[in-house]
């Protein structure tokens, strides 16, 4: 029951390479058919994202060839020679590659560490693969346990928690001042790349009085459409601060759009019902001199990333935590895998000493004309009474041993011992 | 000391180093810990009320740290029910340092029989817990409102650190204060009713002059201005916590000096 696993990721590889070598889930049903049809592979599974392609698999026999043998299928398969593929591919088996998923699944391998979406892509490539019947005892346990642990890295440690993303901070802080967005009011000020991520975020975080405002009325409009915001017209810029509780201003120009008049006017027209401003534009488009007002809350590009650096410092910080629940739940994941191989070795130990009995009685019985048919069948069921009493304590010993490595290399010692592996070739 | 003395000291103060732990570093079994305890911690705050109402043969409010007892698991309580209804365990660090401070100063006291008190009866009961609940709800929205003012100033000097990313959002904290606000406002209401109905029986007239009810009219008053002003524009905000805590230096000033310094009746609570 090994467990093999070749891939290539963001830090071994361009986005060239990764884009030639990644799956859709057509794909990958179709490799994992192909890698079993060839006898490659007994278990497969692909995850394809757009920072990774990872092959996982059970091989159909215990070969020191298989990773080669997937390597080879991964490069025909996308039509690349091996070499292209060498230096990039990342190779890993048992242990190491249940670590290496379990990693992927905590966000701990990705781009930006402790994201989140990767765990939902990581479900979606089951899915996918299990819908398909590619998986099988070992991939079906190994990949539930991965989504165990990236759903308990998300909720035992802050890996995840804090923003990294200037947009997203942005949004976060304003969680801190007014709580739920969802009955609360944001004004966006811009209809940039940079207006578009503050309100994709905001809608993520529930909101649902939009505005928007652009110099610009068609790009306002476009803006708006997509996320079911209303335009205001670039005329009613002052008026419109007295709605929102959150302005995001995402301007270019030298002036600022927004005056402390504008908005001392705002918050008493606004009866100051708190209000938070960031400004993403650069130069500033709130003028400085804003600060202060009361019950206002006013955040620069800046400030946003002072919060971004000290919150990426955060999830670096959790990554021990993170690294201390991978291996504890590794540490139950080869238990299960070991208690699965000590079941099939104990199965093979059996059938191994009835065959050595049958053959055994078959020998000695021959020359023995005198026994009659009774005689010979209650020596052969004392016989195998024997066999078993003298096997029930080891092999109940082999399944009990809690230790991990003991149990491993105990079972290891069996096999040898018994030629079991080797009988089985 | 009582062995239930001793108990919700331990608890109280296991419950209180988990929310720190819990607002440090946030974890399920910490936070579910903090909790745990301190729900334990108030169930044997009772038996240890229990037991010091039967030493002194008298209920706990007759003397001062037996009405400080009760105001510390009336505290504690208020605390535990804001907690399940806003489910957040980030104001349990600053609301437990005072349960464990009241509770100590009550139980570390020498127990001695009071006399029997002149009057009793539910009434007298309903009167006393009542304002001793109101007198813990304000001391809540006193914690909460300061830990308002400090998020408010975070983030407006945009230091926010790593613990006020924990703690409730300012509207969470401001409506928080607002409710315990209420609560306590309802209960001193209800509890002068219970109060002047009490003495006119007993006294045949609804006041006889005592400060005290003066200061708690008064108390009465101030909170109400407060959540009224709380909702206006020029209040809304950081001036209506610092309004709030100014309002329970009243508190402290009818729980001290009027108590036990001008009230004919109203020594302990």
């Amino acid at each position: 029951m090994e467990i093999v696993l070749i891939g290539l990721s963001h830090k071994t590889a361009t986005v060239e390479l990764r884009e030639r070598v990644a799956f859709t889930a057509e794909q990958a049903c179709e490799a994992a058919d192909q890698l079993r049809s060839r006898g490659i592979l007994e278990e497969t599974m692909v995850l394809s994202t757009c920072n990774r392609s990872e092959l996982y698999g059970v091989p159909s026999e215990v070969s020191t060839n298989s990773s080669s043998a997937m390597e080879l299928f991964l490069a025909s398969f996308h039509q690349l020679s091996p070499e292209e593929l060498d230096q990039s591919l990342y190779r890993h088996r048992d242990a190491q590659a249940v670590r290496h998923l379990f990693r992927v699944a905590g966000g701990l391998d990705s781009m930006l560490l402790g994201e989140a979406e990767i765990l939902g892509q990581l479900r979606d490539s089951y899915r996918v693969a299990l819908d398909h019947g590619a998986t099988g005892p070992v991939l079906n346990r190994m990949f539930q346990n991965a989504l165990e642990v990236g759903k308990r890295i998300r909720t035992e440690t802050e890996i995840g928690t804090r923003p990294v993303s200037v947009a997203f901070a942005g949004v976060k802080l304003a969680e801190r001042i007014f709580g739920k967005l969802d009955t609360h009011k944001a004004l966006i000020i811009g209809a940039g790349a940079t207006s578009e991520q503050v309100v994709r975020h905001l809608c993520d975080r529930g909101i649902k009085h939009l505005r928007v405002i652009n110099r610009t009325t068609g790009k306002a409009e476009e803006l708006a459409s997509r996320f079911g915001a209303e335009v205001v017209p670039w005329n009613d810029l002052a008026p419109a601060l007295e709605w929102p509780d959150l302005i995001v201003t995402s301007v270019s120009g030298s002036d600022p759009v927004l005056t402390r008049a504008m908005l001392e006017r705002a918050m008493a027209a606004r009866g100051n019902r708190a209000l938070l401003l960031i400004d993403l534009g650069v130069p500033r488009n709130v003028a400085a001199n804003a600060e202060g007002l009361y019950n206002t809350y006013l955040y620069n590009i800046d400030d946003l990333t002072e919060i971004v650096e000290q919150n990426k410092k955060v999830r670096e910080a959790e990554i021990p935590k993170a690294e201390a629940i991978i291996e504890e739940q590794i540490e139950k994941f080869m238990h299960w895998q070991a208690g699965v191989a000590a079941g099939a070795v104990v199965g093979e130990l059996r059938a191994k000493l009835a065959a050595e009995r049958e053959t055994f009685l078959r020998e000695r019985l021959a020359s023995m004309s005198h026994l009659s048919e009774k005689d010979r069948m209650q020596i052969g069921s004392l016989l195998e009474e024997f066999v078993d009493r003298v096997v029930l304590n080891p092999t109940e010993r082999l399944r009990g041993i809690p230790e991990l490595r003991r149990k491993v290399q105990n079972l290891e010692a069996v096999r040898d011992l018994f030629r079991l592996d080797r009988d089985k070739s | 000391m009582t062995f239930f003395v001793y108990a919700t000291l331990f608890l109280y103060v296991a419950s209180f180093v988990l929310y720190i732990w819990n607002l440090r570093e946030p974890s399920k079994y910490a936070g579910l810990g903090a909790t745990g305890c301190l729900v334990l911690g108030l169930t044997l705050h009772y038996y240890a009320l229990l037991d010091r109402s039967r030493m002194i043969h008298a209920v706990p409010y007759d003397d001062v740290y037996g009405s400080l007892s009760l105001f510390a698991w009336l505290l504690a309580a208020t605390y535990l029910g804001l907690e399940a209804f806003h489910r957040r365990r980030s104001v349990g660090p600053f609301v437990l340092p005072i349960v464990i401070a009241v509770f100590l100063l009550a139980h570390a006291s020498k127990i001695e029989a009071v006399k029997a008190p002149p009057a009793d009866g539910p009434l007298f009961a309903l009167h006393v817990t009542l304002n001793i609940l109101a007198y813990s709800a304000f001391a809540l929205s006193f914690v909460l409102s300061v830990i308002f003012l400090i998020q408010d100033r975070r983030l407006r000097e945009h230091k926010l650190g790593i613990v006020g990313w924990r703690f409730p959002a300012l509207d969470v904290l401001d409506r928080m204060a607002r409710s315990s606000v209420l609560v306590g406002c309802v209960s001193l209401a209800l509890g002068m009713a219970a109060g002047f109905v009490w003495a006119r029986r007993l006294l045949g007239t609804y006041w006889d002059g005592d400060p005290k009810v003066i200061v708690t009219v008064l108390i009465l008053a101030i909170y109400i201005a407060y959540t009224l002003l709380s909702r206006t524009a020029a209040w809304r905000g950081a001036r209506a916590s610092i309004l709030c805590t100014f309002n329970f230096l009243f508190v402290i000033f009818s729980y001290s000096i009027v108590n036990r310094y001008l009230s004919h009746f109203h020594r302990y609570f």
